[in-house]
C-alpha cells in the first residue's frame, strides 16, 4: 500500500496544470463560476473542448487507436481531479463518453469512421434519447417505435429530460423494434439526425429558471421521423446490452475534486459574509458545517482512489461499487449546495435569469452570489438523474448484498 | 387547553380557502408572478372587500379585532395557494406594528388606506452586514428639529417594488450592534432621497435595496418611543415567524397530498411506485414533519401575545421545527415526483422554493438555534 505519486505523474501533474493554465480562459473561467447547472454557453464548451482536441487530451478514457489520450488510470486520475480542482469545464459527456464506447465496442467500421473523429474532434454535438414520459426508473418500459420500411426505420414516440438537446446534431436512442419475449428483448439502439424532418425539440424549464435558450433538459418529439438503416448500431432488438454496457461509463466517474472546489466556494462565501461583525467562516457552528462536510469529501476521495487503484490492477469497477459512488457523490453535491446557499443567508434571495452573461461584480449584495441558491435548486437533480439514488441502493442491495 | 377553531376561525377558513380556489390556481399564480409588476392589484382589491386586509386590526379603526389565530388561519390558506400577493409584509409586519405601538393620530392617518388595500407597507429592517440580527444597524437618524434625518441602506426588502410605504429601523443613538437606540420610522417611498433597487426572488416574490440619503421624515413618523425600537421590531418579526409558520405548513400539506397521489398513480416495473416501502417510509416521514410542524405553528401563534421570554422562546423553536421540516418535505417531494419535480410547469418546485426562502426569512435554522439557546 503506498498513497505517493511517482516522479512520472507528478510531471504529469504539472503538464495538465500548465495546459489549464492556457487554455482556461477569462472568459471560460467566468462563465463556469456562474454557471447554475455546470454548463456553459455552447460556443465556450466548443472552444475548450476544441483546446483539449489540439492537446490530444479530448478523450480521456478512449483507447488510443481511436485518438485517445492513452493516459494510464492514475494519469486518467490526475487529469480528473486537476480539471476539477481548478474549475475547468465538463466534457459534454453524451458523445465523448456515452455514445463513442458503445459504437466502439458494437458498431461496424463504416460507423466508427463515420462518427468517432467527429465526436473526437467535437465537430459534432451529441444528446442522449433514453427516459420517456412513462419511462424513468423502470426504463425497459420505454415505448418509442422504430419500424421496419425496408430501407429505413420510421420513428414515432417521445423522449424526455433529454439535456442540451437544442445544440444537438445527433441523438443515441433506445427505440422498441419488437413487443416480443421480455421487455429488454425487442429494445434497439439508434442514431438520429437531429436535423431530420419530424424531429422537434420542446424546452423544459428547471427550478433554477434558466434563461431563454438555455435550458439544460427538454422533451424531443419525433413524428414519422425517416432513419437510415445502416444507424443501428449493434443487433436489432440487442439495443439494452448497448444500453447496459453505457450505464456502467455513465456511473464511474471520481467526484471529489469538483466536490473540493465546490466547498472551496463556500469557504470564500462565508469568508466574505459577516455575522455579528465577524467573518462568518469564524463562527464555531459554521466552522463545524464546513470541517464535517470537507471531511466527508475526504472519505469520498479515499474510497475513489481505493475503487480505481482496483480497477488499475485490472479489476471491473463492478456495480456496487459505481453505484456507491454516484450515491455518495450526488449527496455530497447537494449538501455542498446547500451550505453555500446558508452561508449567504438574505443574499441567497434576488434572482438572477442569465448568470453567464452578467458578472460578479453586478450581483446584489455580494460578489458571486447570484448563482448560489439557484445551484442549489438544480443539483436536486443529481440524486434523480443517471438510475436515481433509490435505484442505486436498489442496485446495491441485490448486486453486492445479494438481497 | 383548548385547540379548536372557533366557528368564526371556521368561517373564515373556508372563505380564504374558497377564494384561493377560485381565483388562485397555478397558472393564475404564474401569469401574476412573471406579470410586469409581480402581483395583482385586483387580487389585493379582493382581499379588502373580503376583510382580509383588516382582519387583525382593532374595531374602532375599522379593523376586525382578530389575533394571531386569525392571522395563522389567513397565513395557511394563502400558503396552500401559493399567494405572492403581500399580506405579510403590509398586514401582518407594517399593519402589527402600527396597531400595536402606533399614536392614535397616526392609526388614522395610515390605517385606512391599508385596510382599503390602497397602500402596500415593506418592512425595511435588514441591512448588508446584518444577516439575520436587526440589531445590527448602520442606518442613521439624525435628530434634526421636530423630525429626523434618515441615512443608509436596507437590504432584500420584501414587497417594496410595490410599497407606497416603508417601516425604517434606524439607529438614533449607541453602537452598531446595542439592543438600545433604535427608531423605526414611517418613511413614503416617494420622498426625496429614497432610491430602490427592485428584483425577483427566487421564490417568485419582488424585493429591493432600498437606499436613504438624507431623507428627512416628521416627528410623526417616529413609532413608539425614541431609542425603543428594536423591542417593537423583535416583536414584529416574531409575528412574522408566526406567521411563516403558517404558510410554511399550508405549502408542505399541499407537497405532501401532490406526493402522494403522484406515488399512488404513477407506474414503473408495472406497480405504482408507492408500493415500494422505501418510498412509503419517506412520504410517512414527510407526515410526521408536517404534523409536528403544525403543532408548533399552533403553538407559537397562541405564545405570541404571552410575555415577551415565552414568545421568543416558541418563535425560536417553532422557526427551527419549519426550517428542518420545510427542507426535508421539500426536497422530498421534488425526489419522489423525479425528473417532473425538477421542472417549473409543476408546482410542487414553486412550494418547495418558497419554502427554502422561509428557512431564511427572518433567521435560518442555525440562527435560530442560537436564539433558542439563549432565551
Amino acid at each position: 500500500m503506498d498513497l505517493s505519486y511517482s516522479a512520472e505523474d507528478e510531471a504529469f501533474r504539472q503538464e495538465v496544470r500548465d495546459f489549464i493554465e492556457e487554455a482556461f480562459t477569462p472568459d471560460i473561467r467566468r462563465e463556469c463560476e456562474r454557471s447554475k447547472n455546470g454548463y456553459i454557453t455552447k460556443q465556450s464548451h466548443e472552444t475548450w473542448q476544441k483546446r483539449l482536441y489540439e492537446k490530444g487530451w479530448a478523450a480521456p478514457n478512449w483507447p488510443t487507436e481511436h485518438g485517445g489520450a492513452g493516459f494510464t488510470p492514475t494519469q486518467k486520475f490526475i487529469f480528473t481531479q486537476e480539471m476539477e480542482a481548478a474549475g475547468a469545464p465538463h466534457t459534454i459527456a453524451f458523445g465523448m463518453t456515452m455514445v463513442a464506447p458503445v459504437i466502439m465496442k458494437f458498431g461496424t467500421e463504416e460507423q466508427k469512421a463515420k462518427y468517432l473523429p467527429d465526436i473526437l474532434a467535437s465537430n459534432v454535438w451529441w444528446c442522449q434519447g433514453y427516459s420517456e414520459p412513462g419511462s424513468g426508473s423502470d426504463l425497459a418500459s420505454l415505448q418509442m417505435k422504430a419500424e421496419d420500411k425496408g430501407d429505413h426505420f420510421l420513428c414515432n414516440g417521445t423522449k424526455i429530460w433529454t439535456t442540451m438537446a437544442q445544440h444537438a446534431d445527433m441523438i443515441f436512442c433506445l427505440v422498441r423494434t419488437s413487443n416480443e419475449g421480455k421487455r429488454q428483448q425487442g429494445i434497439s439502439f439508434l442514431l438520429i439526425d437531429m436535423h431530420t424532418p419530424g424531429v422537434t425539440v420542446s424546452p423544459l424549464v428547471t427550478l433554477d429558471g434558466p434563461a431563454e435558450g438555455a435550458q439544460e433538459i427538454n422533451q424531443v418529439f419525433f413524428e414519422d421521423v425517416k432513419v437510415p438503416k445502416e444507424n443501428l448500431v449493434g443487433n436489432l432488438n440487442e439495443g439494452w446490452t448497448c444500453a447496459k454496457y453505457l450505464l456502467e461509463f455513465e456511473r464511474g466517474n471520481p467526484y471529489s475534486g469538483g466536490l473540493y472546489r465546490a466547498l472551496d466556494k463556500v469557504k470564500k462565501l462565508a469568508g466574505d459574509v459577516v455575522m455579528d461583525g465577524q467573518p462568518l467562516i469564524e463562527d464555531e457552528d459554521f466552522g463545524a458545517k464546513l470541517a464535517d462536510l470537507e471531511r466527508q469529501i475526504m472519505v469520498m476521495e479515499a474510497t475513489e482512489l481505493r475503487i480505481f487503484s482496483e480497477v488499475s490492477a485490472g479489476q471491473n469497477i463492478g456495480p456496487g461499487s459505481s453505484s456507491m459512488l454516484k450515491t455518495r457523490g450526488s449527496e455530497l453535491q447537494q449538501e455542498v449546495s446547500q451550505l453555500g446557499m446558508e452561508a449567504v443567508g438574505q443574499y441567497g434571495l434576488p434572482f438572477v435569469e442569465d448568470t453567464l452573461a452578467s458578472n460578479n461584480e453586478s450581483d446584489i449584495g455580494m460578489a458571486g452570489v447570484a448563482p448560489v441558491t439557484p445551484r442549489y435548486f438544480n443539483y436536486r437533480k443529481t440524486s434523480i438523474y443517471a438510475g436515481s439514488n433509490e435505484i442505486q441502493r436498489g442496485i446495491i442491495s441485490k448486486a453486492v448484498l445479494g438481497l | 387547553m383548548d385547540f379548536s377553531f372557533t366557528e368564526e376561525q371556521t368561517l373564515l377558513r373556508n372563505m380564504v380557502q374558497s377564494f384561493v380556489q377560485d381565483n388562485y390556481d397555478f397558472d393564475s399564480r404564474m401569469k401574476i408572478v412573471r406579470s410586469e409588476e409581480g402581483m395583482s392589484r385586483e387580487i389585493w382589491g379582493h382581499f379588502a372587500e373580503l376583510g382580509l386586509l383588516a382582519a387583525p386590526f382593532s374595531e374602532e379603526m375599522g379593523g376586525l379585532d382578530g389575533g394571531p389565530i386569525e392571522t395563522m388561519v389567513i397565513m395557511e390558506e394563502l400558503g396552500r395557494g401559493l399567494v405572492v400577493e403581500p399580506y405579510l409584509p403590509t398586514i401582518v409586519l407594517c399593519g402589527g406594528i402600527l396597531s400595536r405601538h402606533a399614536s392614535d393620530a397616526q392609526k388614522e392617518t395610515h390605517l385606512p388606506g391599508i385596510i382599503a388595500g390602497e397602500d402596500v407597507w415593506a418592512l425595511a429592517y435588514a441591512e448588508p452586514q446584518s444577516r439575520f440580527n436587526p440589531a445590527d444597524v448602520l442606518t442613521s437618524a439624525k435628530a434634526d428639529g421636530e423630525g429626523y434625518v434618515l441615512n443608509g441602506t436596507k437590504a432584500v426588502v420584501a414587497a417594496a417594488p410595490w410599497a407606497s410605504k416603508l417601516i425604517v429601523s434606524a439607529r438614533i443613538s449607541g453602537d452598531q450592534r446595542d439592543s438600545d437606540g433604535l427608531g423605526l420610522f414611517i418613511v413614503d417611498k416617494s420622498a426625496s432621497g429614497v432610491a430602490t433597487q427592485d428584483y425577483p426572488t427566487v421564490d417568485g416574490n419582488r424585493a429591493s435595496e432600498v437606499t436613504l440619503e438624507n431623507v428627512s421624515v416628521g416627528a410623526d413618523a417616529l413609532i413608539g418611543a425614541a431609542g425603543n425600537g428594536l423591542a417593537l421590531l423583535e416583536e414584529a418579526l416574531d409575528y412574522g415567524i408566526g406567521a411563516v409558520c403558517a404558510e410554511a405548513i399550508g405549502h408542505m400539506k399541499c407537497l405532501n397530498d401532490a406526493t402522494v397521489e403522484y406515488c399512488k398513480t404513477r407506474k414503473q416495473f408495472g406497480v405504482p411506485i408507492g408500493s415500494f416501502q422505501v418510498l412509503q417510509h419517506r412520504m410517512v416521514d414527510m407526515f410526521m414533519e408536517y404534523e409536528q410542524s403544525v403543532s408548533m405553528t399552533y403553538m407559537v401563534n397562541m405564545k405570541l401575545t404571552e410575555s415577551e421570554a415565552e414568545r421568543k422562546k416558541a418563535a425560536a423553536g417553532a422557526k427551527v421545527q419549519i426550517g428542518k421540516s420545510g427542507r426535508f418535505v421539500g426536497q422530498e417531494a421534488v425526489q419522489l415526483h423525479g425528473g417532473m419535480g425538477m421542472t417549473e410547469e409543476l408546482n410542487v418546485g414553486h412550494y418547495f422554493k418558497r419554502l427554502t426562502v422561509i428557512d431564511t426569512q427572518f433567521g435560518n435554522v442555525d440562527h435560530h438555534l442560537k436564539r433558542f439557546a439563549a432565551a
